[in-house]
């Protein structure tokens, strides 16, 4: 055989290559988080363009004030609430933002534009509503080390297709008493049958989630603080994620400020400082594990450049993607650009989309996982990766 | 057909009365006997799991006698939908509700002229206070919608006319969540569109749903115009209600359709819509429902190489009639059923039969069944295990626990826990329905949510027949009829492991929550 025939038969047949690898391994240790802010997040509170007079002539009640914006890079400072949690990280290089990001999808429907992102495929055409986008993910890296799970309270789009996964809500009760008596009654019925291994793979999962409750409990009681809500949700997740779960998603709701969002202070301050704490948090408690640890927060769509009627803002078009990492080349804003003025609005009203998002995540998905393009395809079909260089 | 020799056949008559509804209220679907040989439970397993697949589940009999009785009898029962009698405290319930007091059409302008209030209010807190209280509105007409189907799917003695009803709804899937009108629109949807043609004619079903607002909204249709295609409608027509996705149609038949489709809108608005005179002899309006003949592409189509003839609503006629009667939608609508009441792979030669009979009888639902459950795989399946979905999950334990009691008349924790399992009624977003399969719905998260609502449902009775405590401030017990006749007479549907565990239940609540974890009832 020709030694291209060859290397192009073995580029088909990884298996009989002797690699010993069925599937791509994923580099040793990488972790995954998918937080997905549901509502669509007000991108330029978050990532405000402190150089465009023309945001400030749009927003005359909820612009955040240069002087108050911490600076970040080329115009762009971030939101006053974040100094404390994504700040650091950012000066650490382990957080980059990608602006003018997002799908095609002009719906701008919350739960449309939703399930399109979470399904990850073609907008034209058939749809398979049974495929999520990480869930083709596990099933091109599936290997003994891959194990994925929701935290949330049903197995969301994004992760439902032919692998079967399990979701888990947080936060879950300690373990009492009376559970670990009727989980043994519950088991032994089971024992033995086509159910067996799903009964007792939830009970563990539950076990698993109430020890990591018992353990910040126990460490609150020494003195150390337990973080409420969405923090405490979010270190439990970590350490999930840290002993057990490779790939992880979460969903945080509460973005859709129609109505008096505030600007440096006020409703979506307080959301945004919550979610940069929770981060925080989660690096914190990936600990040694943070450096092969991939966070990616996704929104359905940004919001209205102009203020509304009612000092809040209505839905629009391209936002503003969040990649944190203890190993990525942060620091930085990513993916193509344009200056901020009503001259590059989208539609005379939103952010443009200048990063596609099945782009952006294929692009990270290829290096974080050593992807082949055919791989690739097999997760986001007829999509071209870009590079980001971000991992 | 002949049963399997090795089956025990024990002729044992019932105390109930055919299509019962027992002093309590409730339906059992359960029938009296004596009827000369044709479909058989021929296991007290298969009986319940025959009542399991036909109605919302098993229901305690009067007489606790083992339930082995003349399927052909409950099958015809079941097939001829009588009045949908409901008790008088469920009557009540549902003629309290703001849903059911103003004409549905009435009620959709309502809230179309509510949002149209919003948006003229002054900006500011009067704007605030109205959209607050519409969002109010709407959660409470969404949460009445949901609780009047579950109070009709416990209690109507029409249950497997409420199963299609289901099914169709699933078939023809609408998110209540599109569209502020949805909540008025879409419960009108499963009464004038769906239900009356459950167990009738496909063709009359299919039509009833091109026509509803409800549809025309949710697949955006109301933007499908002769000018500016919207292919969405079209698309899911060929695709999810008729041909199925391997039913031959092509991307040019996809246009075509929803070429047909053009026009067909709503109209909410209080004053009339203008049309100009020389249209006004084509322009339609039905309620809400509206054809606009200038919204409408009328030139020649071809669909599935059939030439349609341009016009108006003619032409929609004409495309339903085709592929209402297409052998592609006789397979799709006949596999969809078999997943439904057989297995997640039923047998070609089943699936066979019955499109046979679809296309023979032009689409008759019934015949459809008739051939369906006569056919010796659903036989054969009664003996095999049938992972509920969540719908059948609480709706089955319900019923089971508490059916030979006082009505069920507060279905708010049903809701609950239908949204914690994962499958709220009208609440699947995406056009394709709940999946059938019921490998869809296992999972490890899945279990441990059911245990949970197990222990609920087991500890819920007196919420939700709305009991009073009594003089000394207690509750009355709930009925314990589920486990007198698991006691009495059917034992032996439960294996050894499971009768081990119940025996270990320290009270009668317990004992009920572990019957509702157990793997069969979870299977059955």
């Amino acid at each position: 055989m020709q030694r291209r025939d060859w290397l192009k038969w073995a580029a088909a047949a990884p298996v009989l290559l002797g690699s010993g690898r069925l599937f791509a391994a994923p580099q040793a240790g990488s972790r995954l988080l998918v937080v997905f802010m549901r509502g669509g997040y007000d991108a330029a509170s978050l990532l405000v363009p402190v150089d465009s007079e023309d945001y400030y002539a749009a927003r005359p009640n909820i612009a955040i004030a240069r002087e108050t914006a911490l600076p970040l890079a080329n115009g762009w400072g971030l939101h006053p609430a974040m100094g404390d949690s994504l700040l650091p990280l950012y000066h650490r290089k382990q957080l980059a933002f990608v602006p003018f990001a997002g799908t095609e999808d002009l719906s701008r429907s919350h739960f449309e534009t939703q399930n399109s992102i979470e399904l990850g495929q073609a907008l034209q055409g058939r749809r398979d509503f049974g495929s999520g986008f990480l869930n083709r993910l596990v099933g091109e890296l599936r290997g003994p080390a891959t194990e994925a799970a929701a935290f949330t309270a049903q197995l969301p789009l994004i992760l439902r297709g032919k692998v079967a996964l399990p979701n888990l809500a947080l936060p879950a009760r300690p373990p009492g008493a009376a559970d670990a008596r009727q989980r043994d009654l519950i088991e032994s019925m089971y024992a033995g049958t086509a159910l067996a291994e799903s009964v007792q793979e939830g009970f563990a999962l539950r076990a698993q989630a109430s020890a990591a409750l018992e353990k910040e409990m126990t460490e609150a009681d020494a003195g150390a603080p337990s973080p409420a809500g969405l923090e405490g949700q979010i270190r439990r997740i970590a350490t999930l994620m840290r002993e057990r779960f490779h790939i992880g998603f979460v969903d945080v709701g509460g973005w859709d400020t129609h109505v008096n969002q505030g600007a440096a202070t006020g409703v979506l301050a307080n959301r945004l400082g919550a979610l940069g704490s929770a981060l925080a948090g989660f690096a914190d408690a990936m600990g040694p594990v943070w450096k092969d640890t991939v966070v990616v927060v996704i929104s359905e769509f940004g919001r209205t450049f102009r203020e509304n009627g009612n000092k809040g803002t209505d839905h629009g078009h391209g936002t503003v993607y969040w990649v944190l990492g203890g190993g990525i080349d942060g620091g930085r804003l990513a993916g193509e650009q344009v200056p901020v003025s009503t001259a590059t609005l989208h539609q005379d009203r939103d952010y443009p989309l200048l990063n596609e998002y099945r782009a952006v995540l294929g692009g990270l998905f290829r290096q974080m996982y050593g992807l082949s393009d055919a791989r690739l395809q097999a997760v986001f079909d007829g999509v071209r990766a870009s590079d980001l260089r971000l991992v | 057909m002949s049963a399997p020799p090795s089956s025990r056949v024990r002729r044992r008559l019932l105390a109930a009365g055919a299509g019962a509804v027992s002093v309590s209220g409730w339906a059992s679907g359960v029938v009296a006997l004596a009827a000369p040989a044709g479909v058989r439970a021929a296991s007290p397993v298969a009986a319940l799991s025959l009542l399991d697949r036909l109605t919302w589940g098993a229901v305690v009999p009067d007489s606790r006698a083992v339930p082995v009785f003349d399927a052909d009898r409950l099958l015809a029962e079941l097939l001829l939908p009588g009045s949908p009698y409901l008790p008088a405290s469920v009557r009540a319930r549902l003629d309290a509700m703001t849903l059911h007091q103003t004409p549905a059409e009435a009620l959709a302008r309502s809230l179309w002229q509510d949002e149209r209030a919003i948006n003229a209010a002054p900006d500011g807190d009067p704007r605030q206070a109205l959209r607050d209280a519409f969002q109010q509105r709407l959660r409470g007409l969404q949460q009445e919608a949901a609780e009047t189907a579950l109070l009709r799917m416990l209690h109507t003695p029409n249950q497997l006319q409420e199963k299609m009803t289901w099914f169709w709804m699933n078939h023809f899937n609408i998110f209540i969540g599109k569209g502020n009108t949805q909540r008025a629109l879409l419960p009108d949807f499963e009464a004038q569109a769906v239900r009356p043609h459950a167990l009738g004619r496909f063709s009359d079903l299919l039509r009833a749903t091109v026509r509803h607002p409800a549809m025309l909204v949710y697949l955006d249709n109301t933007q499908n115009t002769g000018k500016n295609l919207n292919e969405n409608y079209g698309r899911e027509l060929l695709e999810l209600h008729t041909l199925g996705i391997d039913g031959g149609y092509t991307q040019a038949d996809v246009t075509s359709m929803s070429r047909v489709l053009s026009g067909l809108g709503v109209w909410l608005a209080p004053e009339p819509r203008q049309v100009p005179a020389a249209q006004q002899a084509d322009y339609v309006m039905d309620g809400v429902f509206e054809f606009h003949p200038a919204r409408h592409d009328s030139a020649d189509k071809t669909l599935l190489g059939t030439r349609i003839p341009g016009g108006g609503l003619d032409e929609v006629d004409a495309a339903v009639r085709l592929l209402a009667h297409h052998p592609a939608t006789a397979r799709h609508i006949s596999r969809k059923l078999a997943v439904a009441f057989v297995a997640d792979a039923p047998p070609a030669a089943l699936v066979e039969a019955m499109s046979r009979t679809f296309l023979e009888s032009e689409g008759d639902i019934t015949a459809v069944l008739r051939t369906l459950f006569q056919h010796a795989a659903f036989e054969a399946a009664l003996a095999q295990p049938d992972f509920k979905d969540p719908l059948r999950y609480v709706l089955g334990g319900v019923r089971l626990l508490y059916g030979d009691g006082p009505p069920v008349v507060d279905t708010a924790p049903l809701v609950q826990w239908l949204a914690r399992l994962g499958q709220p009624l009208y609440g699947r977003e995406t056009p394709d329905g709940y999946p059938l399969a019921r490998s869809a719905w296992v999972g490890s998260g899945q279990m441990a949510a059911r245990f949970d609502v197990a222990r609920q449902m087991a500890g819920a009775w007196a919420r939700l027949t709305g009991a009073e405590p009594g003089p000394d401030g207690k509750h009355p017990a709930p009925p314990a009829g589920a486990r007198e006749w698991f006691d009495t007479a059917l034992a032996d549907t439960l294996g050894e492991p499971t009768r081990a565990a119940l025996a270990q239940a320290r009270n009668g609540q317990e004992w009920n929550a572990l019957l509702l974890s157990s793997p069969e009832f979870m299977t059955r």
